[in-house]
């Protein structure tokens, strides 16, 4: 495998473990596969867009670069607000669907709303900002050499360094504070978690609003690298669940791995199947892990 | 004083389905109330109940003069309600220090580690393990644990569920001999059993739930030489 | 009217269509809940096996049998069959909500085959000159779309039939006892996964023989047709009639496809060209906003089972 797969395919799986991590939390918290939460990706780079066109229109004169890289400090800002605000739509989608659902229906009832949720999230973004792909910059994107036969864009760089300390910091988080050990206790067994004295609707709150803010700087590395399209984050679905099942449902460390593991995969299979198969690559690799080892690589439990 | 009082509780987990039907009694501080019954007589749902983990359709319970009612689980262990559940009683995931660490986090600051110390002083095995996952404890160090979660909180009222359910008979004279400290300390404790024998050694009173309501309730020991009692239940395990 | 009456024949024979695939997942969510979001997938599936079948040889791409119709519409059903054995015999003994993201990720990699296997699917242009039943009468509109329309009811009530015999035999009282309580199904000696496995196969054959009668009928197939938007149609048509109940679905497939034509000719009308891609996102935003809306407050549906509860997180 030559060093450029690598390379390319760990910007990509950086940004599918991002993701992953609010699909493996929810996943293991709430016990149902969210199809929306590719969305959030989608929303949070739109957000990010409009904020940063904002704050372009707001100081007069438009977002100069930093260093070789193709976007500025307009963009920085807007992503810090992107993320808080497409927690904040994650908190919303629960308060208004999921959490009164699951007070009634079965646990198969919320992925339909899901699905169902993620269609028209997509649709309003098709709505207001038609199917043409956006760019948050017209900037050639400067390429450096790491290593002979390795060539990567300073952008790419940047967004792999920020989303492995976003997801070092989650993980971090988790293990280390006292309502990261309360996250874990209340997906592992949310009754004893009450009678621990968690409050578990605060848990459910934190983790939509952390799964909401990294898959939002998923979809806005994803912009960065690649462009804005409403259909991003539904395409980005497929590697998310397969990467969350890969590394184990729950864990966040298993996220990261699935997601670097997805990433790597489709890069290293497009030489060999075609560009245009690539997204069927993360499939694959869904079904050998469900055939061989379905508690995922970190996995403790099934349930 | 009694510290912790039920009256007329009618629970269940679907309406119109109640499984608690009517119970009354009241619970003293350092006092042990064991409550026995045959499989599916509702003990365990009656001490849901108390804990706040099924809802209470009519009926009260107080705690010290003041009801309880509406006030959700994660409520209750603060104001010193504890429950130790049947099954699932530690996170099996967690290390044996994480596990305090969670129990202890309702309390002040100040206090968290002091309480943390006194448990593993209390059950030296629990020290030993301190870094291993719940999960991989031995039977009797997961029981020790599930207790100490509870007690690290210093409640008034403490409810276990079946603590020696398959454990060998010297464990299980190793929890009801802990059971007899903490209620020295000042504890409350109603304890739900199968192991009659066991439970009633320990116990200052005891009731028998059959059908969601008392059918007998007596004086520790001398339960089990009594007639009735055997009719009513005892023939298992004694 | 002669022009309204053919319509009308015409609007009907889409809604059954769209009605047998409502009911080949209602055997599968309604009856034994199996949650399948690759609707699409098996749809398309049944859809290129029949063309192939039954369209006359072109030398652009595979197939081109020009065998009779009923024998594609078999080898439809035997071919989504065959695939839901082969994604269900890998995913059913797992989690349920695996077997929504298996069965999504086949619909996906299945679009792609169809997109980009230009020598077995036509590629992007699909598939053209699949042969349509009657099409002896087809210089007559009204009698051409009637006997159409005749010949899918036939079908959609001979299925409909089966099912509500199915559903209220043993098999399918064991495949609801499983639906609600698993341990006790099982404990009973009765093999869930082998119960599951089934009615995710025949439930997709009906939805093989769905996609087969759409393609035999619009004349033409393509990858476009096989979206997941697709897939969300039946869900909704089969939510919204009340999953559970084999005529809630049918008339849940009348209703959605009604609305969701009369909204697209209302569209047409009212908007200017430039303004209706942008009406077609609003359309499909409306109706996942009735998707949900029905699962918070008519969980039912307009005519479904009765509810069964169990209790979650919160
Ligand atoms: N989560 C639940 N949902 C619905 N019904 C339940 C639930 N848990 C228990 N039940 C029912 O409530 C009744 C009483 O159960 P409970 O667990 O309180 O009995 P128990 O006296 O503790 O029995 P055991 O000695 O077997 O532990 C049983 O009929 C049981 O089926
Ligand atoms: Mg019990």
């Amino acid at each position: 495998m030559n060093g450029q797969i690598v390379i390319d395919g760990m910007t990509s799986g950086a940004m599918i473990g991002l993701g992953a991590i609010g699909v493996t939390l929810t996943y293991g918290l709430l016990r149902f596969a969210n199809f929306a939460h590719g969305e959030f990706a989608t929303w949070g780079a739109y957000i990010a867009l409009v904020l940063a066109s904002l704050l372009g229109t707001l100081l007069g004169g438009a977002d100069g670069t930093i260093g070789d890289l193709t976007f500025g400090w307009h963009l920085l800002v807007a992503l810090a607000g992107s993320m808080v605000l497409t927690a904040l739509l994650a908190l919303a989608l629960d308060s208004v669907l999921f959490r009164r659902l699951r007070r009634h229906g079965s646990g198969m009832v919320l992925v339909i709303a899901s699905f169902g949720a993620s269609l028209a999230l997509r649709s309003l973004l098709e709505f207001g900002f038609t199917g043409q792909p956006q760019y948050y910059s017209r900037e050639i994107a400067m390429t450096v050499a790491i290593a002979p036969g390795m060539r990567a864009t300073l952008d790419q760089l940047v967004v792999l360094g920020v989303a492995v300390a976003l997801m070092a910091g989650t993980h971090l988080m988790l293990t280390h504070t006292a309502l990261g050990r309360a996250m874990r206790a209340t997906s592992e067994n949310p009754d004893l978690a009450r009678l621990a004295g968690i409050d578990v609707a605060d848990v459910v709150r934190t983790t939509w609003l952390l799964g909401g803010a990294m898959a939002a700087a998923a979809g806005v590395f994803l912009g960065v690298t690649v462009q804005l399209r409403p259909t991003m984050g539904f395409e980005l679905l497929l590697p998310l669940f397969a990467a969350a099942i890969l590394g184990g449902i729950g864990s966040v460390p298993g996220a990261m791995a699935g997601g670097m593991i997805i990433g790597i995969a489709e890069a290293a299979a497009v030489p060999i199947a075609g560009a245009q198969y690539r997204a069927a690559v993360a499939f694959v690799v869904l079904l050998v892990v469900l055939l061989i080892k379905p508690t995922g690589l970190f996995g403790a439990r099934e349930r | 004083m009694s510290v912790l009082t039920v009256e007329t509780v009618v629970a269940g987990y679907e309406p119109g389905l109640p499984i608690v039907r009517g119970v009354s009694f009241t619970l003293s501080a350092g006092e042990i109330l064991v409550l026995l019954g045959p499989n599916g007589a509702g003990k365990s749902t009656l001490a849901k109940a108390v804990a706040g983990l099924v809802t209470i359709s009519s009926g009260t319970v107080r705690l010290r003069g003041v009801s309880l009612a509406g006030m959700a689980a994660h409520d209750r262990i603060r104001h010193g309600v504890a429950f130790v559940p049947q099954t699932g009683n530690v996170f099996a995931g967690l290390t044996v220090a994480d596990n305090l660490a969670i129990a202890v986090n309702i309390l002040p600051r100040a206090e968290r580690a002091g309480r943390i110390a006194a448990m593993l002083a209390l059950f030296p095995d629990l020290a030993a393990a301190r870094r291993a996952r719940a999960g991989l404890l031995s039977g009797g160090q997961r029981q020790m644990l599930a207790i100490a979660r509870a007690l690290a909180v210093a409640p008034s009222v403490l409810t276990l569920d079946e603590p020696s359910a398959g454990l060998s008979p010297k464990l299980v004279g190793a929890v009801m001999q802990k059971l007899r400290e903490i209620r020295d300390s000042g504890v409350a404790i109603l304890l739900v059993e199968q192991n009659a024998r066991a439970a009633l050694a320990v116990a200052d009173r005891a009731m028998i739930l059959a059908e969601g309501r008392i059918a007998h309730e007596g004086h520790g020991a001398s339960m089990l030489d009594d007639p009735a009692v055997a009719g009513l239940y005892l023939g298992r395990r004694v | 009217m002669i022009g309204l009456a053919s319509y009308l024949c015409f609007f009907v024979t889409l809604a059954l269509i769209y009605g047998v695939a409502t009911l080949g997942l209602n055997l599968q969510w309604g009856s034994a809940g199996l949650f399948n979001v690759g609707v699409a997938g098996f749809a398309a599936v049944g859809a290129y096996v029949s063309a192939w079948i039954t369209a006359t040889p072109v030398d652009t791409h595979w197939g081109g049998f020009a065998l009779p119709i009923p024998l594609g519409w078999l080898a439809a059903m035997a071919a989504s069959a065959l695939a839901a054995f082969v994604v269900g015999a890998a995913t059913l003994r797992l989690r349920a909500d695996y077997l929504a993201i298996t069965t999504f990720g086949a619909a996906i990699s299945l679009e792609l085959v169809a997109l980009n296997a230009d020598r077995l699917t036509g590629g992007p242009f699909g598939i053209a000159f699949i042969p349509r039943p009657f099409a002896a009468l087809s210089d007559q509109p009204l009698a051409f779309s009637a006997a159409n329309m005749l010949l899918v009811a036939a079908v959609a009530g001979v299925v409909f039939v089966a099912l509500e015999r199915l559903t209220r035999s043993p098999w399918g009282r064991v495949l609801r006892a499983l639906r609600e309580d698993e341990a006790a199904a099982a404990s009973l000696g009765k093999s869930p996964a082998k119960f599951r496995l089934q009615a995710f196969v025949i439930g997709a054959a009906l939805i093989g023989l769905a996609g087969a009668m759409q393609a035999q009928f619009f004349g033409f197939i393509a990858p476009d047709n096989y979206l997941p938007v697709f897939t969300f149609q039946i869900w909704v048509m089969l939510v919204l009639g009340g999953s559970g109940n084999n005529k809630g679905a049918l008339l849940g497939a009348v209703v959605v496809w009604g609305v969701w034509t009369a909204s697209g000719s209302l569209f047409n009308l009212l908007l200017a060209p430039e303004w209706q891609a942008r009406g077609a996102a609003l359309r499909v935003v409306a109706i996942g906003v009735v998707l949900a809306s029905v699962l918070l407050w008519r969980p039912r549906g307009l005519i479904g089972e009765r509810a069964t509860v169990s209790r979650h997180v919160e």
